[in-house]
């Protein structure tokens, strides 16, 4: 069991999570991803790491409450016990100099994008940052974001907070004013990730999208997450979870991604109309740092 | 000083007039709506019975038979004179896992094949025997610890938490070694809790013989994934040795259309949702599964892994689960067993048949199978005759979920890490075959990632023979470890 040593919302929702695991945090790399369990009959689910820090031990991850498992995760506090926590799994992000590279975040995807956007900048990238959601209190991370761009763009659908628009209409806009693009790093929601696809393809600029499959292991072993991509099965969790954006079946993972929302609504229906059943029991437990 | 009065030893002759004892089973009607263990197990009567029949010869086919040499008609003698506990003694000193073993491994093609008694009669039921004794142990007197050699002071790595891991870590932790298991997963067992169903192993079963090894000194770190979490490199600045038994990893697809369709799965998937993460109780657990209630289920391949799923599927409520297999009975991998078990269970048999192509609708859901019938041909590389396409002979067959169990690559991850350790073209961990050294000093591995997917029990004996040369290659200054 690893401890959290810190929680505390970010967005509506969104939860941020310092947990103690010292072996992951010395090992991890920006785009790697943990699976963790919230109690012992729980289900196993990725999370990309947001940050970590190998001398202290810790890392951090980000999770917006919209399942059974989420809202189970994002009701522990500081001092609490994650059941379960393996990684750092799944490949590094290819980060290299590539000149002006653009990271668009849409909504908790914002979360994944961050500690992409500071190795991009670390190796000496000019970075510029958008990132979205559905309203202000939506756009997270802006602080943290800001550290490491060189510009950053706040979009909001209900032009509530800074550009009044889609993250793409954003992207667009700056290449319509003639900004050259060398590099885009797209992570959000399906429908987004493709749309910055299309936007980028004409232009030829590398586009790079963090793929969000279903998983079990995480490790390779059950096949769940494949994808297509260049008409080719690929796993996501060992082959990826990074893909050129160029190159990814988005219907297909749409699709797949829809596998259990029959599960997922009758699992949340269940756990938001009995708040006194075992889980509680069991979580109480955990909290308790009982096994 | 047994537990039980000994059953008087009758004669030769009149010992193999005793017919072999069949184990009593769940009813198949009823079984295959549970997820109870079909096998109920013999009594005690049954088992001092059973082992009246084992001749003692004097050279036992049956221990060269085995893959773990267990003592078989010693630990068969203790059974008959009523000493179950020394009987389980015995078996352990071979065996870190009887009662896993007992269950699952193929006796009909090792031990018992060779039982004296088979030419002319039926062979000793040596499987069952086994199963008695270690389950007799752990419901009567708990599983005893093994005597543990003085400490070497000795460090070993164990990668991978399944049945190759579990018996070199129950071998050396015996010899007086320190031992330390790494498990990617959240349980210790490998393809024994995710692949393996409660209905052939129970889980708790597993759990008591892990428990057991715990209690003799092994240490488990769980959720530990050797090649991301850890280097291997880095684990041997602590070790003095390692043992990857890492298994079989990336589950194969056929590469034909529509196997991304949402209701094809590995076998590995749909049965690691259904075991390890208890997918039929959904619910209390919260790993989900498609709802498999009244619909129809094709397994595709014939050896244990699609038995296992197939027999699931009725158990979640398939109104129909077929096994589609593109060769003919005869060559099917399966045990026989697990084939008859499934018959008469109701489990269909599409034979000489492959699937060519899945078919879905617009929500990416399959709805389909396209099979091509086939006809065997001359033997193939494998020795089992090839199985023909017959020209125009397509159909085209309803179905709303399809499990793929036709075997596994090797997975990439440690191999990845580790650039020092030899593979061959299939990524599988190139070995010498006597001591199972690998190319890396200090490192041995056994089990699928050396020979492809194959036993539980081969898995084991691997384990035992790492073990035996990593003792070897610790306490002997002269071990050579360059290669001849």
């Amino acid at each position: 069991m690893n401890k959290i040593l810190e929680a505390r919302f970010i967005g509506p929702n969104v939860k941020l999570f310092k947990i103690e695991a010292p072996k992951i945090a010395e090992k991890r790399k920006a785009g790697q991803f943990v699976m963790l369990r919230v109690h012992e009959k729980g289900e196993r689910i990725p999370l990309t790491i947001a940050d970590s820090d190998a001398s202290e031990g810790w890392i951090e991850i980000i999770a917006q409450g919209v399942g059974k498992t989420t809202k189970l995760l994002n009701m522990l506090e500081a001092g609490d016990y994650i059941h379960d926590l393996v990684g750092p799994l799944g490949k590094p992000s290819h980060i290299e100099y590539f000149g002006t590279a653009v990271s668009i975040g849409g909504g908790v995807g914002t979360a994944i994008a961050y500690p992409i956007a500071k190795a991009l900048k670390e190796a000496g990238n000019y970075v510029i940052s958008i990132i979205g959601g559905r309203s202000k209190e939506y756009v997270i991370l802006e602080n943290e974001i800001s550290k490491f761009s060189d510009e950053v763009y706040p979009t909001t659908d209900d032009g509530s907070y800074g550009f009044h628009g889609f993250v793409t209409q954003k992207l667009q806009e700056l290449l319509d004013n003639g900004k050259k693009i060398d590099f885009v790093l797209a992570i959000g929601p399906v429908p987004m990730m493709e749309a910055v696809a299309n936007i980028t393809k004409p232009y030829g600029i590398k586009t790079i999208v963090s793929l969000n499959s279903i998983m079990v292991d995480g490790t390779g072993m059950c096949g769940g997450c494949r994808a297509i991509v260049n008409g080719e099965t690929v796993f996501v969790c060992v082959d990826g979870p990074e893909f050129d954006a160029h190159q990814v079946n988005f219907k297909v993972l749409k699709d797949r991604n829809n596998t259990y929302l029959l599960q997922e609504k009758e699992a949340l229906h269940d756990f938001e109309c009995h708040l006194d059943n075992a889980f509680f029991t069991l979580l109480k437990k955990q909290k308790n740092g009982e096994n | 000083m047994g537990q039980y009065p000994p059953v008087p030893l009758l004669p030769p002759k009149e010992r193999t007039k005793i017919p072999r004892h069949k184990i009593p089973e769940q009813d198949p009607m009823v079984r295959r709506t549970n997820f109870k263990e079909v096998n109920l197990g013999y009594t005690i009567e049954m088992a001092q019975a059973e082992a009246q029949r084992c001749l003692m010869c004097a050279n036992p086919p049956c221990i060269g038979g085995c893959p773990v040499h267990i003592k078989i008609p010693q630990f068969i003698e203790k059974i008959r004179e009523g000493d179950i506990a020394e009987a389980a003694r015995i078996l352990k000193e071979d065996n870190a896992l009887p009662a896993v073993c007992g269950r699952v491994c193929p006796q009909e093609e090792q031990c018992e094949i060779v039982c004296v008694l088979t030419k002319k009669y039926q062979p000793v039921a040596i499987g069952n025997l086994e199963r008695f004794a270690a389950d007799w142990e752990r419901e009567n007197i708990g599983i005893q610890v093994p005597k543990i050699e003085k400490k070497t002071g000795k460090k070993v790595a164990i990668i991978g938490g399944g049945p190759a891991g579990l018996s070199a870590a129950g071998d050396l932790i015996r010899m007086g070694h320190d031992v330390t298991v790494f498990e990617a997963l959240h349980e210790i067992g490998g393809v024994l809790v995710y692949g393996i169903p409660e209905f052939r192993l129970p889980k708790s079963i597993v759990k008591a013989e892990v428990d057991a090894l715990a209690a003799a000194g092994v240490r488990f770190e769980k959720n530990f994934v050797v090649g991301l979490t850890a280097t291997l490199d880095e684990l041997m600045q602590e070790y003095d040795a390692a043992f990857l038994g890492v298994g079989a990893g990336l589950p194969y697809f056929m590469n034909i259309p529509g196997e991304e369709l949402i209701g094809v799965y590995s076998a590995n998937e749909y049965l690691t949702r259904v075991n390890l993460m208890r997918a039929y109780e959904f619910g209390p657990n919260d790993t989900p599964l498609i709802n498999i209630k009244d619909k129809t289920v094709a397994v595709i391949g014939g050896g244990n892994t699609a038995m296992d799923a197939v027999r699931t599927s009725l158990r979640l409520g398939a109104k129909r689960a077929m096994i589609v297999y593109r060769r003919s009975e005869a060559e099917m991998p399966a045990r026989i067993e697990e084939i008859h078990h499934a018959k008469e269970e109701g489990v269909e048999f599409m034979l000489l048949a492959s699937p060519i192509e899945y078919l879905g609708d617009e929500r990416g859901w399959l709805r389909a199978m396209k099979v091509q019938h086939m006809q065997l041909g001359e033997p193939d590389a494998s020795g089992r005759r090839k199985p023909i396409p017959i020209p125009d002979a397509i159909e085209e067959i309803p179905i709303d979920v399809a499990v793929v169990a036709i075997g596994n690559g090797s997975n990439p991850i440690i191999t990845r890490a580790t650039p020092d350790l030899k593979t061959n073209k299939w990524g599988n961990i190139l070995v010498d075959k006597t001591t199972l050294k690998t190319t890396k000093k200090g490192v041995f591995a056994g089990g699928d990632i050396v020979t492809g997917g194959a036993t539980v029990i081969l898995a084991m004996g691997a384990g035992r023979t790492a073990a035996k040369y990593i003792n070897e290659y610790l306490m002997n200054p002269d071990f050579v470890w360059e290669w001849e």
